[in-house]
Parts: C-alpha cells; sequence; structure tokens
C-alpha cells in the first residue's frame, strides 16, 4: 500500500496552557504518505519539533481505533474533520488533496476548557454519568441473565445509543455547546432497557440537572451534533430525553426520608 | 525466597475451592470496611470492577486513571466477545468445559485453581454486566445470543455487536461512577502511578504524577490494587492503545514484586497489516471474522493478481487444509504462525507479502450482505476508513500483531503479589492464560478479578493483617517521591538529540525480530546485547523538550519508553531460559513439522523473576505447576 505522499500547509491552534490566550502557528506537513491516519500525520509533525527543540503540538488520543473517544479537535471547521460517522484517528490522508491548507483547532465549549493546544478538558461528561448514568446493581446477587427478557428491537436501539464514545464532538459542532446528544443518548440506552426503569425518572431528572449546571447550553434541534458524530448517535434520542424530562417532572413525587423505627 | 512463591491453592477438589475459600476468608466487619482505605490503580475493566465492588461494600477507595475520564481505558478495544459457561446453546457447555478448554488453550502453563475459578464465576460475570444495563446481542424472543470463538468447539461468547469491551467497560465504568457519586470512591484522572510505597514490608501507597500540573503527589492506603493492563507496546506496534504501558507494574516490580512469565506475549491473528514507515499502531480486526471468514493465500508463489480474479482451485484455505476440525477457527497462536510460514514461502499477499487473505465471500453468498452487515458491519467500516478498501468487495488482508500479554505480576490465588497488600488484577497479572490466551477470555478474567475475586480476597487480607496507621508524610513517602522528582529530573537533563519515538521504534524492532512469533537462541542472545546499549543510548541521548511542571507529553511517553527498555531485557531473558515451545512462545528450535513442542519434563512451571537491582542481573524463581485434573497433553487442533 505504499501510495502516494502529500504537501500541507496546516494553521494549528497552540495555547500554553488554559489562561494562555492562544493562536494559530503555520506549520508544513511535508510528504504525508495517503496511508496515514490524521494522527499519524501529526505524529510525523510532532518529531519534526520535537527534533528541533521545539515543544510538539499536544492532542488527546489513544486507542486511534475510532472507540475510546479519546481524540477528537476541529479540522476546517468541522468536529473530527470532513468524513461522515469518522473519528480523527480513524480520518485518512487520502481524503485530502494535495497542497491544501488545513486549520485545526480544539473543540470550543466553556464546559471543555482548553488545557493545552488541542487538548480540552471533558470531565463534564463524567460528572454527568456520576449523577445519574448507572443502574443501581450491587454485585453478586444479579438474576440469571435470561430471567431478564429483551426484545432483540429494543436491545438493538438501545445498543445504538449505547454507542456514544463521548468524544464530545457533538459539543464542539453545536452553535450553544449543548450536551444533550450525549447526554441523552445515555438516558435513552437504559430508558429502553428493562433494566432501567426503576431509576428511570429520577434518572432523567439528575442527569438533565447535572448537564444544565456544568454550563453546557440548550438544545434547539439544528442537529450539528447528529451530523458531527462519529457514531452516529441518532437526534431520536434527544427526543426522548425531552419526554423523559417532561414525564419525569410532570409526575415527581416528594421525597419521603427514609429508614423507620425498631 | 521459595516460601515467597507460595501460590497459596487451597486443598479439596477443584469444584470446591473457591466455596472452601470464601467460607475460610476472614470477614471485615460493615462498619470496619468504611476504616480501611485501598488504592486502584487502572480504571479498566479490572479496576473499575474492582472500585465498584471495593466501594459498594463500604471501603474507601481511592483510584486512579492515566487518561481524561476511565471510559477511555483500553479495554474498550476489545470487540469480540466474553466467555461464560451458560451452555444456554444447548451444546455442551459447562464451568467444566470452559475449565477443560481454558487449560488446554493456556498450553498447560496455567494454574488450574485459578482457571476453575475463572469459569465458575464466568456465569456470574454475565448476570451481573446484563442486570446492570450492558446491551448484549439477543435473539427474537429476547435471550441472550451466542457465537463461536477461536480455541472453542461450542458457542458460549456473548457480545454487543462488535463493541464488546466498550459496552462492558461501560458497564463497569457507570458502576463506578455510581460509588463516586455515593462518596465511596474517589476517582483521579490523569494521573500516572510512578512509585509503589512499602511500609514494614506492605505495600501501603503509591506516588503519582500529575500529568496536568506536573505535580508530584502521595496516596497512602491498607492496600494496593493494580490493574493497569498489559505491555504489548514493548513492540511500538502492537494493537493496544498509545498509553498501554508497564510502568506501574514494573516500578512495583522494582519494589520487590515478582514479574511471571514476561515472554507470554501474544500474536494476534488478524490485524491490518503494516502499511509504512509511520505507522503509529497496528488495528485488530476482531477474531469473530473467522467465524464466517475463510483464510486463503494463493497457491503459487509470486502470484500478484487480484484475489477476485484467482480461481478457487488456485487457492489455498491453509487453515482448513491443516487443521480440519478447527479450520479457520484455529487458535491464536496456530493461526498467526501459519500465516507467518505462508509469507515465509514467499506466498504472502499484499505489496510488503506478509500479509493473507480474510474473505468473506462464501458467507455473503450463504448469508447475504445484509446478515454479515449485521454481524461484522461496524468492523468492515474500520477496514474500509483504514486501507480504503471495501472488505465486501475484495477479501480482507489481515497478518498477526503483538496483542494480549499474559505475562504480568506473579500473582497467588488471592491475586496478592510477592508483596504483601499488593494486589494484581487483569491483564496486569500473570494469570489464568497460561502460555496463550483464548479469545474472549480477557475481559472475562478483568471482569472475574474486579467483581468476584478481590471482593472476597482483599477482605481476607484487610481482616487478618495488622496494619499501623501511615501518612504519607512517613519518610517512605518523602524518599519515593524524591527518588521519582530524581528521575524525571535526570530525564529532563538529558537534552540529547534523539526523539522518545525513535528509541521506542528501535527497541520494537529488536523485540519484533528477535522475541516475537518466533524466538531462537542467536536471536535472543542478539537481543540481549542490543537492547543494553539502546538503553543506554537513551539515557545519553534522549530529547524531551518542554517543562515538567506543567502537561509534558514527551516526558510521559520516556518514562514509559525507559521501563520498556528493561522489560524488554527480561522478556528475551525469560525466553532464552524457556528452552521449549509453549502455546503462542514459539522456540524455533523446539517443534514438531512447524508445531509447538513442549517439554513438561523440565518446563511445567511459571517462571517468577525478582528484581535484584539496576543492571544485576534478576533471579529466575519456579513454581511448578501440578495438573491433576487436565492431564498433560499434547495440543491438537487438527
Amino acid at each position: 500500500m505504499a501510495g502516494k505522499t502529500l504537501n500541507l500547509t496546516l494553521k494549528v491552534w497552540r495555547q500554553k496552557g488554559p489562561k494562555d490566550q492562544g493562536g494559530f502557528v503555520e506549520l508544513q506537513a511535508k510528504n504525508v504518505s495517503e496511508d496515514a491516519s490524521f494522527l499519524e500525520m501529526l505524529d510525523a509533525v510532532n518529531e519534526e519539533l520535537v527534533s528541533k527543540g521545539d515543544e510538539p503540538i499536544a492532542f488527546d488520543h489513544d486507542c486511534r481505533e475510532g472507540i475510546c473517544g479519546a481524540c477528537g479537535f476541529v479540522i476546517d471547521g468541522e468536529a473530527h474533520g470532513p468524513m461522515k460517522s469518522t473519528t480523527v484517528c480513524q480520518l485518512h490522508m487520502r481524503n485530502f488533496t494535495d497542497g491544501a491548507t488545513l486549520t485545526i483547532e480544539p473543540f470550543r465549549a466553556q464546559a471543555f476548557p482548553v488545557i493545552k493546544d488541542l487538548m480540552v478538558n471533558r470531565s463534564a461528561f463524567d460528572r454527568i454519568i456520576s449523577s445519574g448514568g448507572y443502574i443501581s446493581q450491587n454485585t453478586g446477587n444479579a438474576v440469571d441473565a435470561n430471567a431478564i427478557l429483551v426484545p432483540k428491537a429494543d436491545a438493538d436501539e438501545a445498543m445504538s445509543s449505547a454507542t456514544c464514545i463521548g468524544c464530545g464532538a457533538c459539543v464542539a459542532a453545536c452553535k450553544n455547546a449543548s450536551a444533550a446528544l450525549f447526554t441523552s443518548a445515555k438516558i435513552s440506552h437504559m430508558a429502553l432497557l428493562p433494566q432501567g426503569q426503576v431509576e428511570r425518572k429520577e434518572r432523567a431528572l439528575r442527569m438533565v440537572a447535572a448537564m444544565d449546571a456544568e454550563g453546557f447550553g440548550a438544545c434547539t434541534t439544528t442537529g450539528a451534533c447528529e451530523a458531527a458524530c462519529p457514531k452516529d448517535i441518532q437526534l431520536t434520542n434527544i427526543s426522548r430525553m425531552n419526554r423523559e424530562f417532561f414525564v419525569a417532572n410532570a409526575t415527581k413525587r416528594p421525597k419521603h426520608s427514609d429508614g423507620g423505627a425498631g | 525466597m521459595a516460601n515467597k512463591l507460595d501460590s497459596k491453592i487451597p486443598s479439596g477438589p477443584i469444584e470446591s475451592k473457591w466455596e472452601k475459600s470464601k467460607f475460610d476468608y476472614k470477614l471485615v466487619n460493615p462498619a470496619n470496611k468504611r476504616k480501611h482505605s485501598i488504592i486502584v490503580v487502572g480504571t479498566g475493566l479490572a479496576g473499575a470492577s474492582a472500585a465498584a465492588s471495593l466501594g459498594e461494600l463500604g471501603y474507601k477507595v481511592k483510584a486512579f486513571c492515566v487518561h481524561e475520564s476511565p471510559r477511555r481505558a483500553h479495554s474498550v478495544a476489545a470487540q469480540g466477545g466474553i466467555n461464560a459457561a451458560k451452555n444456554y446453546q444447548n451444546d455442551g457447555d459447562s464451568t467444566y468445559r470452559l475449565f477443560y478448554d481454558t487449560v488446554k488453550g493456556g498450553d498447560f502453563r496455567a494454574r488450574e485453581a485459578n482457571v476453575y475459578r475463572l469459569a465458575e464465576v464466568s456465569a456470574n460475570i454475565i448476570d451481573q454486566m446484563v442486570a446492570q444495563g450492558v446491551p448484549f446481542a439477543r435473539e427474537y424472543g429476547g435471550t441472550l445470543a451466542n457465537r463461536s470463538f477461536g480455541g472453542a468447539q461450542v458457542s458460549r461468547t456473548f457480545y454487543a455487536r462488535g463493541q464488546t469491551g466498550q459496552q462492558l467497560l461501560l458497564g463497569a465504568y457507570s458502576e463506578m461512577m455510581r460509588q463516586v457519586d455515593a462518596g465511596n470512591v474517589e476517582l483521579r484522572y490523569r494521573r500516572e502511578m510512578l512509585d509503589l510505597v512499602i511500609i514494614d514490608g506492605k505495600a501501603r501507597g503509591i506516588i503519582v504524577r500529575n500529568l496536568l500540573t506536573g505535580e508530584i503527589e502521595s496516596y497512602e492506603a491498607d492496600a494496593v490494587v493494580i490493574a493497569s493492563g498489559g505491555y504489548s507496546n514493548v513492540f511500538f506496534l502492537s494493537t493496544n492503545a498509545m498509553a498501554c504501558a508497564v510502568t506501574a507494574a514494573w516500578k512495583a516490580h522494582k519494589r520487590g514484586a515478582y514479574f511471571a512469565n514476561p515472554c507470554y506475549t501474544q500474536i494476534h491473528p488478524t490485524c491490518i497489516p503494516v502499511h509504512g514507515e509511520n505507522q503509529s499502531k497496528l488495528t485488530l480486526m476482531s477474531e469473530s471474522l473467522r467465524n464466517d471468514g475463510r483464510v486463503w493465500v494463493p497457491k503459487a508463489v509470486g502470484d500478484k493478481r487480484h484475489p477476485n480474479d484467482i480461481p478457487e482451485s488456485e487457492r489455498d484455505y491453509y487453515l482448513e487444509r491443516v487443521y480440519p476440525s478447527f479450520g479457520n477457527l484455529a487458535p491464536r497462536d496456530v493461526a498467526s504462525r501459519q500465516a507467518k510460514y505462508r509469507c515465509d514461502e514467499g506466498r504472502g499477499v499484499n505489496e510488503s507479502g506478509k500479509a493473507v487473505y480474510l474473505d468473506f465471500a462464501d458467507a455473503i453468498k450463504r448469508l447475504g450482505e445484509d446478515k454479515i452487515s449485521e454481524r461484522y458491519g461496524n468492523l468492515f467500516e474500520m477496514y474500509d476508513k483504514i486501507t480504503g478498501q471495501n472488505p465486501y468487495k475484495q477479501p480482507m488482508m489481515i497478518y498477526p500483531a503483538p496483542h494480549y500479554t499474559m505475562g504480568g505480576l506473579w500473582v497467588d490465588y488471592n491475586l496478592e503479589s510477592t508483596i504483601p497488600g499488593l494486589f494484581v488484577a487483569g491483564e496486569a497479572n500473570f494469570s489464568d492464560h497460561g502460555a496463550n490466551r483464548l479469545g474472549a477470555s480477557a475481559l472475562m478474567q478483568g471482569l472475574a478479578d474486579g467483581y468476584f475475586v478481590l471482593p472476597y480476597t482483599l477482605g481476607n487480607y484487610l481482616g487478618g493483617t495488622k496494619l499501623e496507621k501511615v501518612s504519607t508524610s512517613n519518610d517512605a513517602f518523602k524518599a519515593a517521591e524524591d527518588g521519582v522528582r530524581k528521575e524525571i529530573s535526570k530525564l529532563m537533563g538529558i537534552k540529547g538529540n534523539r526523539t522518545v519515538d525513535s528509541f521506542h521504534k528501535e527497541l520494537g524492532h529488536i523485540m519484533w525480530e528477535y522475541c516475537g512469533m518466533g524466538r531462537n537462541e542467536a536471536g535472543l542472545k542478539k537481543a540481549l546485547q542490543e537492547i543494553p546499549k539502546l538503553r543506554e543510548e537513551f539515557w545519553q541521548n534522549v530529547r524531551i523538550p518542554g517543562d515538567a511542571n506543567y502537561l509534558n507529553v514527551e516526558l510521559e511517553k520516556a518514562g514509559r519508553v525507559a521501563d520498556f527498555l528493561e522489560l524488554g531485557e527480561l522478556m528475551c531473558r525469560d525466553a532464552l531460559e524457556r528452552q521449549e515451545s509453549c502455546g503462542g512462545h514459539f522456540r524455533e528450535e523446539y517443534q514438531v513439522d512447524g508445531e509447538a513442542k513442549r517439554d513438561d519434563a523440565n518446563f511445567c512451571h511459571v517462571a517468577a523473576w525478582e528484581y535484584t537491582g539496576e543492571n544485576k542481573a534478576s533471579i529466575r524463581h519456579k513454581e511448578e505447576l501440578v495438573f491433576e485434573n487436565v492431564h498433560l497433553a499434547t495440543r491438537s487442533y487438527k
């Protein structure tokens, strides 16, 4: 597969730290193999920077198989770049043209502060999960797995929602930096399964509240998130989240204190 | 010394060892549990499940994650599935059969008692994961679906499309996050363990570097669990994620934990082949593809025709030919070696000659494109993205690559290392898989250790050990912190001319060449000369730009490569000493017609290495393996 090579001009966002102002720096990427991934192209640029004693461009990445969700930045205005349903680690250079100039910048959202260069802090997502993105199931006493029957159609739909890798592209693509697609994917996954029923309402209330508290913007259903999502998470999740939230809010019962006599 | 390798295998028949142990273990009463703190290093499947269950029990858990979120752990990358002896398919599966297959699959180099326990709790794992909402594949009637996997003749693999690892990790992660919410687990992100602190002979804490700020931090606890994964990145090109490293385990090794069977690395047969010089990693195509894909090469040497133009009669479906009863589902080591032989014969495909075909044409004809797409669609898309070729229209190309590592820190039946109070779980320990890991068994072991073993064995340790109160102001912490700071400033001060990656690549090349799919005495001796030279150059000539007091990716990589440079040497020494072929570990001098030739008379043991100091030879200890239930026999997949 020794294919063609490309020469590119990169306008890369460099920012030393959260408090640094940051700005674009122009770099050249020469003799890039079209079989290389976008991150491998950046690796080569970084090797050159390091050889000169400069600091490499910092970017998050790990599995490089499109699954872990660590990587991701904006290329020419598009989160994860121009290919549909593709993480930036799975974006290969054969999709670019020789001589092109590419603008590379971090995901931008108030709730995702920049750490360095293209690296942002997405721990707000973890806090949304810890607010209710789970099923309370203690270890060691679960019933036989086949005692919980799940219609195939429901399992498949739950799986499609669960596919979310939490990369944050939805937030970056949204003009309001809303986390509705991420949050709704988790709420849907669990609302679709029998295991998720008991905590269904509480989960919707808590997770939506956590999402708002993190400073993500409101969803106005423009669909930019769905278009940018590398895992094809559907907008229908957001409709489902809204319904779950609405029903939960409308039927909320006052909390009773736990415990009792004797 | 010898008594340090007490495997603590409980007495009695294999079927009741675990039950008996659980009854015999000391308990910690619920009110006392909250007085104990436990450190968990690594939050992949093993770490997250351990943190979740220990938190649930009431212990105060401090969990450490090298990533920005536990959901990124490399467990996500396991695609194919997880085994469990449920016998839902009524095809004769049982705990004993899963145990038997795993012992045999590991080529009789795993500990029977551990493997039996693994098979025993496998069914609970599925129950647990389903109950916490993992969306496994289902049949139309709502029951769970199964498929078969390499090395097994029953359908016992549970899966969630091609993302089983990710879904299981999200399950364990969400349970851990529930404990974070409940205040039982304190989670620290972007922290890398750089030393283990031992006080009065017991593991009492860790030193970490905060990867965001560069600060060196100390944490104390009553026990430490290392669940930091495997070390295949020693090969530079492997299927492991970029951050996978041996560092946490290696630092514990240097503090006295024995490192067992380091040369046992699994080569996975179905990877996308190497394409060029700048490649950073290899991508695995799930083993499940071998359920429907047929592996072949052209019969004629140098046949460069397009695969679709090569007629059936001129193809060699070599796995089906050589192993008629297992065919394309032959175990990983066997399938990998056969691919290498075909390429060595000059019948490899791809421009490099280092690839074989994995063909779905027959399956598509039999089942239709829709069915194939339902089973493997995401893998096909991934292949297309990486190679620019459509596997629905022409065969995939695959080649073996370093994958899982079966070696790791030595642990006894309780998953405790040779350092009291230091427990090791998942891929970071050596147990359960022997010389070769079968498909769909890593996820099983990670979750078994975290959910079903550690909660008992840690309780036994805490309940039966007198622990003085320690704090991070203790001298042992200060000394360890100083050591870590010194090493970092040494690395930063070298200011040489070579990048970290260039050293890593060179080491990887040595390891793959001489300690990879095939090894021999001459090659290993050569590697043992080259690695120390490379290590010396690293410490004189590595270049790390930037500042140690803030996020510095090059510094992080340099620390990991420094440890790989030490581990690599130990792997070669271990491979050299093991004068036999077993499982995925193939010493070319010991073979019969290309198949591994074991030497049970001399090597039916675990080799556990003791670190004795910088530039000093490690000492090799032996744990003899006893096979009372599955009789030692030559594996045959023919």
